[in-house]
């Protein structure tokens, strides 16, 4: 797993670490049980905060991503996959409304949209 | 649980004073004490050190009070400081001959390998040091006795960006056990901040604040627009307020109130340290 944060950002870096932790999750390319570094071996590799990186945790912790236990660290969930499959829904919900809204900018109707899509589609499956 | 406690902390000069501080350093974590040059910074971490007696207010460091068991207290406490308390005319083979015998947890094989480390050769003499080496010798020196608290007076003056970064590394390393403390003083905000959990601001002899770094980055917010927003009632929401023909710049320790007060009028920045600083220590309304 890779995190890069930027201190030029103005997003705060807990937010870009959960982002990029949450993504490599979301994503599968870390799976149920993977261990997670400890809180200050995260802070030292990304030199950051230890207060970072906790806020970090519990972020996670919250979002039923990780779970964490007392002496042997923190673990990726094994949360239902069903749940998962919701949190990556949203996600992509997320990006959809960026595509309407991105559509609306350069005055596409609905049903232009549906059609490109589709046309996309078509072209991935060939592909 | 704290490292550091200060009750209420005098001192007075004759013309400069240290104002009924108190402040806790929590274990475990990494504490920046920021503050303009003259701010008190070094006279509170002498006063920690037992190197300056207060007028008034208490110390206690590790659970112990100061200066009362201060002797006992060394044992656990390592020391950085641009001050060289050591003799300029001996080595630093001789010089940590002589100090060594005072811990009972010397440990030899890891002054040598930080002498390596830091490229400080044995048969130099203390006084031909240069000050970043300085820094770096009585590093190596705090490192090796076992300390559960590093106070570090101003460690970066001296050092180049190279070897700032590489302190990084070593003080996070040393933060691996949820034992150890670090504070250390600075008054340029420099990479060491990245790894501060808790920033203690001083300026005037007084404490600003004592926060989470995170939550002090969030709160704060710069506040940049146009002369027309502002009024008397806007301009006293500021900390300090930089006005020109072209418009203003300000800080405010209120992000969100400002926000709500602005709405998209405005341009918000998240601060540095040093913006708090400077605004903080310039106060009221900057002329430019």
């Amino acid at each position: 797993m890779n995190i890069i944060i930027s201190h030029a950002s103005e997003d705060p870096i807990y937010i870009q670490i959960v982002n990029q932790i949450r993504h490599s999750i979301l994503s599968g390319e870390m799976k149920a049980g993977d261990s997670l570094p400890s809180i200050r071996q995260l802070a030292k590799d990304l030199q950051v905060s230890v207060i970072t990186t906790k806020r970090v945790y519990e972020e996670l912790e919250k979002e039923k991503l990780i779970d964490s236990v007392v002496g042997k660290g923190s673990f990726v969930s094994g949360a239902n996959m069903e749940f998962i499959r919701e949190q990556r829904m949203k996600l992509l919900e997320e990006k959809m409304i960026e595509v309407i809204r991105e559509s609306r900018d350069l005055n596409m109707s609905e049903e232009d949209v549906i059609n490109h899509l589709k046309l996309l589609f078509e072209e991935e499956q060939t592909s | 649980m704290n490292a550091i406690e200060i009750r209420n902390l005098s001192k007075s000069y004759p013309l400069f004073k240290v104002d009924n501080i108190s402040l806790e350093v929590k274990k475990g974590y990494i504490t920046g004490l920021i503050g303009p040059n003259g701010a008190g910074k070094s006279t509170l971490i002498k006063m920690m050190l037992g190197i300056i007696r207060p007028d008034a207010g208490q110390i206690k460091i590790l659970g112990s009070e100061m200066p009362r068991q201060g002797i006992e207290l060394k044992q656990r406490v390592g020391i950085v400081s641009d001050d060289c308390f050591y003799y300029e005319h001996l080595s630093i083979q001789d010089m940590k001959n002589v100090i060594a015998p005072f811990y009972d947890k010397w440990n030899d094989s890891k002054f040598s390998r930080y002498l390596e480390q830091f490229e400080l050769s044995p048969k130099k003499k203390i006084r031909e040091l240069s000050k970043g080496m300085k820094i770096k010798f009585a590093l190596a020196i705090a490192l090796s006795h076992g300390a559960e608290l590093l106070i570090m007076d101003e460690p970066t003056s001296g050092l180049d960006p190279v070897f700032r970064r590489e302190l990084l590394d070593l003080l996070t390393e040393v933060m691996q056990d949820e034992q150890n403390s670090i504070i250390f003083s600075t008054h340029i905000t420099t990479d060491l901040d990245r790894i501060a959990d808790y920033i203690a601001f001083v300026n005037r002899g007084k404490l600003v604040f004592n926060d989470v770094k995170d939550d002090v980055l969030e709160r704060y917010a710069i506040v940049k627009g146009g002369q027309d927003l502002l009024d008397a009632d806007i301009r006293a929401k500021f900390v300090s307020l930089r006005e020109s023909a072209v418009g203003f710049e300000g800080l405010v320790d209120d992000r969100k109130q400002a926000e709500s007060l602005f709405g998209s009028y405005a341009v918000f920045e998240t601060p540095s340290l040093e913006d708090i600083m400077y605004y903080t220590a310039k106060g009221g309304r900057i002329h430019a």
